[in-house]
C-alpha cells in the first residue's frame, strides 16, 4: 500500500491490519512516535492524519492509505508546530519525555484547528497521559503557544 | 558485611540473618548515606579523564554515574561540575557511564534511586570539576610560561590578569588531560555559586520535545530480530505446549517459537509480526517451579484480611517511653487499621531489552536499568559468561519510579539473552503493556495497626505495628526491624509523643514486590498522618495547630509547617464555599522522606460522588539545593503520582492473577484530575536531602484528611475510588 508520511509517499508491504504505529516505527524507521499501551488509552503514539491528532496504535495502516500523515519528526515544519515546540522548551515541559511527542502533536492539532482555545478546549483536546505528571506545564505551554 | 558490600552483589533472597551487621541505620536504597562513602574520598584526586572529556570546541562531555529518566540528574551533574570547572552547564553534554571502574561511586556499584544521586555524589562532582579546572590552569601556565598561581579562570577560559592574556578551555583541552590530577583542590565558596542553586534549564528538553530522544525501545542493532512474549497468566506456571506451533511458525515474518522459563516467545522480522503471532499462539500451561510462585487462590482482598489478622513477633523499630503501659492504663484507646494496595509503576515506556552475543563470546545488552553493576552480574549468569564479557549499554529511561531495579521475573533481559543465544541473531524483546502489568514488581500491599491514647494536648501514647514485607527485605535480605522499606513513614516521624512503640510484624508477601516512588513512605505516611488527624479529632484539637504544638521542639519542622500554611493563604479548618460554588475543605500532612522534609496542604471537593483535588500546596526542605526549577518539577511530578495513587490506583489480584493488564482497567492520573500545585522551597542549610521522591508521601494523607474534614468519612483503605461519597 501507499502511505504518505511527512510529505513523502512510501510503498510499504505489510499486512493491511498492521497498526500505523508499527509501520511508522519499523518500516519507516521513525522512532519519535512511541508505543505506550497499544489500546488508545495513553496517546504516546499520537500522529496527525490530515492534521487531526490520531492514536496510531489502533489505526490500521490500510485505513489511512493515501491520506496525509505527519509525525513528530516534521512538527517544526509548520508555524504552529514550531510555536508549540518553543513553548514546550520555554516551559520546560518534558521530564522523562516518552509521552511528549504525542503531547506536542496533540497541542499542534488543537492550535491549528483552534488558535485561541478556551480552557475547556484544552481540556477536551489534551487527553494524553503523562506518568511524570507534567500536566500543569503542558497546560501552560499550550496557553503560551496560543497567545504567541 | 556492610550494607555497601551487600549492595554490590546481585540481589538475591539471601538469609535474613547477618544482614547489616554493624551497618547501623544506613540501609539501602531507601536511606542511602548522603555523605560520600568510603572509596570516593581517596587520597588521590578523582579520576578526571574517566569522567570528563574536554573537547577542542570548548565544551565538556561528562560521564554520569546516574541514569536520566526525567528527574533532571544530567542537568544537575552539569551544574555541579560546571560550577567548579568554571564552565556554564549549557556547554556540557552528559551520558550514562558504563558499569564498573571509577563509576561505581557508592563503593564499587551505584543505583539511581532512593533520591540519592545528587546528594551522594555532590562532593565528588565538585571535586571533579575543581580538579579539571586546576589541570587546565596548569596547562595554561606551561603554555604561557607563567606560574599557575598567576592564573585564574572565567567561564570557559583561563585568564592571566597581569598581561590580559586569555586561553579558551578548548585550546587547552588536550594538554590539560595530560596533567596529573591534583590530590587536593579548594572548592568554591557557596556564597559565590553561579550555577548551583540556579534554575538552569534541563539540557535534554528540546530533544524530548521534538521526538529526537532515544530510549531502549528505539535501539536498533544491525541484523536484529524482534521478539514478543506471553507469560504464564499466573506466576509459577510453565508452558507445556504450543498446540498450534506450526501455524504460528508459518505466519508472516515469523522466525521461530521458543519455550522460555514461564513464558513463550515468538521471534520475527518485525515486532508487530511477533506480537500478532504470540497473540495467536494456543499455549497449554502447567505448574512450573518459580522461586515465588503465586498461590492459585491468591487474592489481594484476601491477603489484606490475612495481614489484618496476622499475629506474630513485633520487632521494634523505634521506641520511646512506655507505650504499652500507657495504653494499658488508658481509659480510652483509639484503634484503627490502615491499608494501601498493590500499585504498578506504569512508566510509559514498556520494558524492553536488546541482546547480541558476539563471536568472541561477549554479550552486548541495551536496556533500561537503575543499577548497572547488578544487571551485569545477572546478565553474566543468564548468559553463562564472565561478567567481564558483558557490555551493558544503559539507555535513557522513559519513566522509572522504581521499575528498573533488578527483580526476579520482572526484567525482560534474561529472556532477550536466551533468545539471542537460541537464534544466533541479535534480538530486541519488547514486553507489551499487558506483559508489563503481568510481571511488574508492584509496590507491596501494606497494612498497619494503630493504637493510641490522647490527652488535652494531643497524643500521649502511640503504638504501631506494620504487618508484612518490604522490598528491601525481599531483594536484599533485610530482616524485620532492619528493613526501612517496611516501616519508613511510620517510623522517623518528628512529632513529640512521649510514649511510642513502632514495630514490624514480618510475614511474606506472595507477590514479586518492588520499589515504587517513595517506597514505604508512599503508603505509610498516608496511614500515620491520617491516624494523627483521628487523634486530633479525639482530643478536640485542630489538626494543623496540634501538629505545630507537637513540633515545637523542632524548629525545622515547625518552620516548614508554618511555611505551607502561609503558602496556602493561611490554614483553613472546616468547610467553606469556593468561588465556583463548590464546597471545599483542606487537609494537612507532613513527611520526612529521603533526607528531606515536606509539608502539604490539599484542597478537595466532591464532584459527582468522586473526590476532586483542586489545589496542593507543598513546602519542601531538602536542606541544600542544586536546581530550584528541577525541585519544583519533581514536586509537581511526585504530587501527580501521589494524587494518582490516592484517587484511583489499585492492582487487584484474583486467583493469583492481576485483573488489570493495561491502562483501561487500571487508572493512572488523567490531565483533568491534576490539581494546581504550589511549591515553596525552604533551604534550611541542613544536610542535603533528596528531591525526586519527597514531594509524594504527604500528598495522600493531606487529601484523605481533607476528605474527612469535608464529608466526615475517615478513609483507612486506599484508593478513594472504591469508596462512595454522597
Amino acid at each position: 500500500m501507499q502511505l504518505t508520511v511527512n510529505g513523502t509517499s512510501h510503498e510499504v508491504d505489510v499486512d493491511p491490519d498492521t497498526p500505523l504505529l508499527w509501520v511508522i516505527r519499523e518500516e519507516l524507521g521513525l522512532t519519535g512516535t512511541k508505543y505506550g499501551c497499544g489500546i488508545a488509552q495513553c496517546g504516546a503514539c499520537t500522529v496527525l492524519v490530515n492534521g487531526v491528532a490520531t492514536r496510531s496504535c489502533v489505526t490500521p495502516a490500510e485505513s489511512v492509505a493515501g491520506q496525509s500523515i505527519s509525525t513528530i519528526e516534521t512538527v517544526e515544519e509548520t508555524e504552529t508546530g514550531r510555536r508549540v515546540v518553543e513553548a514546550w522548551v520555554e516551559n520546560q515541559v518534558p521530564q522523562c519525555g516518552y509521552c511528549q511527542s504525542g503531547q506536542v502533536l496533540a497541542a499542534t492539532a488543537l492550535l491549528t484547528e483552534t488558535p485561541q482555545p478556551t480552557d475547556e478546549d484544552i481540556e477536551y483536546a489534551m487527553t494524553n497521559l503523562c506518568r511524570c505528571g507534567t500536566y500543569n506545564k503542558i497546560r501552560a505551554a499550550v496557553r503560551d503557544a496560543s497567545e504567541a | 558485611m556492610g550494607v555497601m558490600d551487600l549492595l554490590k552483589k546481585t540481589p538475591i533472597n539471601v538469609s535474613r540473618r547477618g544482614f547489616l551487621a554493624g551497618a547501623g541505620s544506613l540501609v539501602l536504597a531507601t536511606s542511602l548515606p548522603s555523605r560520600p562513602v568510603r572509596g570516593q574520598e581517596s587520597e588521590a584526586g578523582p579520576d578526571v579523564p574517566a569522567f570528563l572529556e574536554l573537547r577542542p570546541d570548548g565544551t565538556a562531555h561528562l560521564m554520569s554515574p546516574w541514569i536520566e529518566g526525567g528527574q533532571g540528574v544530567y542537568t544537575a551533574m552539569a551544574q555541579i561540575v560546571g560550577e567548579e570547572l568554571d564552565l556554564a552547564p549549557e556547554n556540557f553534554s552528559v551520558e550514562i557511564a558504563p558499569p564498573g571502574g571509577p563509576f561505581g561511586v557508592m563503593g564499587g556499584f551505584r543505583i539511581t534511586g532512593g533520591s540519592a544521586s545528587t546528594r551522594s555524589s555532590y562532593t565528588l562532582m565538585r571535586r571533579l570539576g575543581a580538579s579539571a579546572r586546576a589541570m587546565l590552569i596548569e596547562a595554561a601556565a606551561q603554555e604561557l610560561g607563567v606560574e599557575a598561581s598567576e592564573l585564574t579562570t572565567e567561564p570557559g577560559q583561563v585568564v592571566h590578569s597581569a598581561s590580559g592574556r586569555k586561553i579558551g578551555y578548548g585550546a587547552l583541552a588536550e594538554a590539560a588531560m595530560d596533567m596529573p590530577v591534583p590530590a587536593d583542590v579548594a572548592l568554591r565558596d557557596p556564597a559565590d555559586f553561579r550555577y548551583i542553586r540556579s534554575g538552569t534549564p534541563r539540557i535534554d528538553v528540546r530533544d524530548k520535545s521534538t521526538g529526537k530522544a532515544q530510549y531502549s525501545i528505539d535501539v536498533e542493532v544491525e541484523g536484529m530480530l524482534l521478539a514478543a512474549v506471553r507469560h504464564a497468566p499466573r506466576l509459577g506456571m510453565a508452558p507445556s505446549a504450543v498446540t498450534n506451533q506450526s501455524d504460528i511458525e508459518a505466519m508472516r515474518g515469523v522466525h521461530s517459537v521458543h519455550m522460555l522459563d514461564g513464558a513463550v516467545a515468538v521471534v520475527a522480522d518485525k515486532f508487530w509480526q511477533a506480537r500478532k503471532a504470540i497473540d495467536a499462539a494456543e499455549i497449554e500451561w502447567t505448574e512450573g517451579d518459580a522461586k515465588w510462585p503465586m498461590p492459585a487462590d491468591f487474592s489481594s482482598r484476601g491477603f489484606r484480611d490475612t495481614l489484618a489478622g496476622f499475629t506474630g513477633d513485633v520487632v521494634s523499630v523505634e521506641s520511646e517511653g512506655d507505650a504499652a503501659g500507657t495504653l494499658d492504663a488508658a481509659e480510652t484507646v483509639i484503634e484503627a487499621t490502615y491499608d494501601a494496595p498493590y500499585v504498578v509503576h506504569g512508566q510509559l515506556e514498556p520494558p524492553s531489552a536488546t541482546a547480541r552475543m558476539n563471536e568472541d563470546g561477549s554479550l552486548d545488552l541495551w536496556l533500561p536499568n537503575q543499577a548497572p553493576e547488578q544487571f551485569v552480574g545477572r546478565a553474566a549468569e543468564a548468559a553463562g559468561i564472565d561478567p567481564s564479557q558483558v557490555k551493558l549499554h544503559s539507555q535513557m529511561l522513559g519513566g522509572f519510579f522504581g521499575r528498573h531495579f533488578l527483580y526476579e521475573t520482572a526484567n525482560p533481559f534474561p529472556q532477550a539473552i536466551a533468545l539471542t543465544q537460541a537464534t544466533g541473531r541479535p534480538v530486541k524483546l519488547i514486553w507489551t503493556r499487558e506483559e508489563d502489568f503481568l510481571r511488574d514488581a508492584p509496590r507491596p500491599l501494606g497494612l498497619a495497626r494503630f493504637r493510641a491514647t490522647v490527652g488535652p494536648e494531643g497524643p500521649t501514647a502511640l503504638s504501631i505495628e506494620a504487618v508484612g514485607e518490604g522490598p528491601t527485605g525481599r531483594w536484599y535480605g533485610a530482616p524485620a526491624g532492619k528493613d526501612p522499606s517496611a516501616t519508613e513513614g511510620l517510623s522517623g516521624k518528628p512529632y513529640a509523643i512521649a510514649n511510642k512503640a513502632i514495630g514490624q510484624v514480618y510475614t511474606d508477601n506472595p507477590a514479586v514486590i518492588g520499589y515504587w516512588r517513595a517506597v514505604g513512605h508512599s503508603m505509610h505516611d498516608f496511614m500515620y498522618e491520617s491516624f494523627l488527624d483521628e487523634l486530633a479529632e479525639a482530643a478536640g484539637l485542630d489538626p494543623f495547630e496540634m501538629r505545630l504544638s507537637l513540633l515545637s521542639g523542632s524548629e525545622r519542622h515547625h518552620t516548614l509547617l508554618q511555611t505551607v500554611g502561609t503558602l496556602s493563604g493561611g490554614w483553613k479548618a472546616g468547610t467553606y464555599e469556593a468561588e465556583d460554588g463548590s464546597t471545599r475543605a483542606r487537609g494537612v500532612a507532613m513527611a520526612s522522606p529521603f533526607g528531606s522534609e515536606a509539608a502539604t496542604i490539599a484542597e478537595v471537593s466532591i464532584d459527582g460522588g468522586e473526590v476532586k483535588v483542586h489545589n496542593i500546596w507543598t513546602a519542601i526542605d531538602p536542606g541544600q539545593i542544586v536546581n530550584p526549577a528541577v525541585i519544583e518539577a519533581q514536586v509537581q511530578s511526585a504530587t501527580a503520582l501521589g494524587v494518582s495513587q490516592t484517587l484511583a490506583e489499585e492492582l487487584i489480584y484474583e486467583n493469583g492473577e492481576p485483573t488489570a493488564r493495561n491502562f483501561d482497567l487500571y487508572s493512572i492520573l488523567r490531565p483533568d484530575q491534576m490539581p494546581e500545585v504550589h511549591v515553596e522551597i525552604v533551604e534550611s542549610g541542613a544536610e542535603m536531602g533528596g528531591v525526586g521522591e519527597p514531594g509524594l508521601p504527604a500528598v495522600g494523607p493531606a487529601i484523605v484528611n481533607a476528605v474527612a474534614a469535608l464529608t466526615g468519612q475517615r478513609i483507612r483503605s486506599l484508593p478513594l475510588s472504591k469508596h462512595s461519597f454522597g
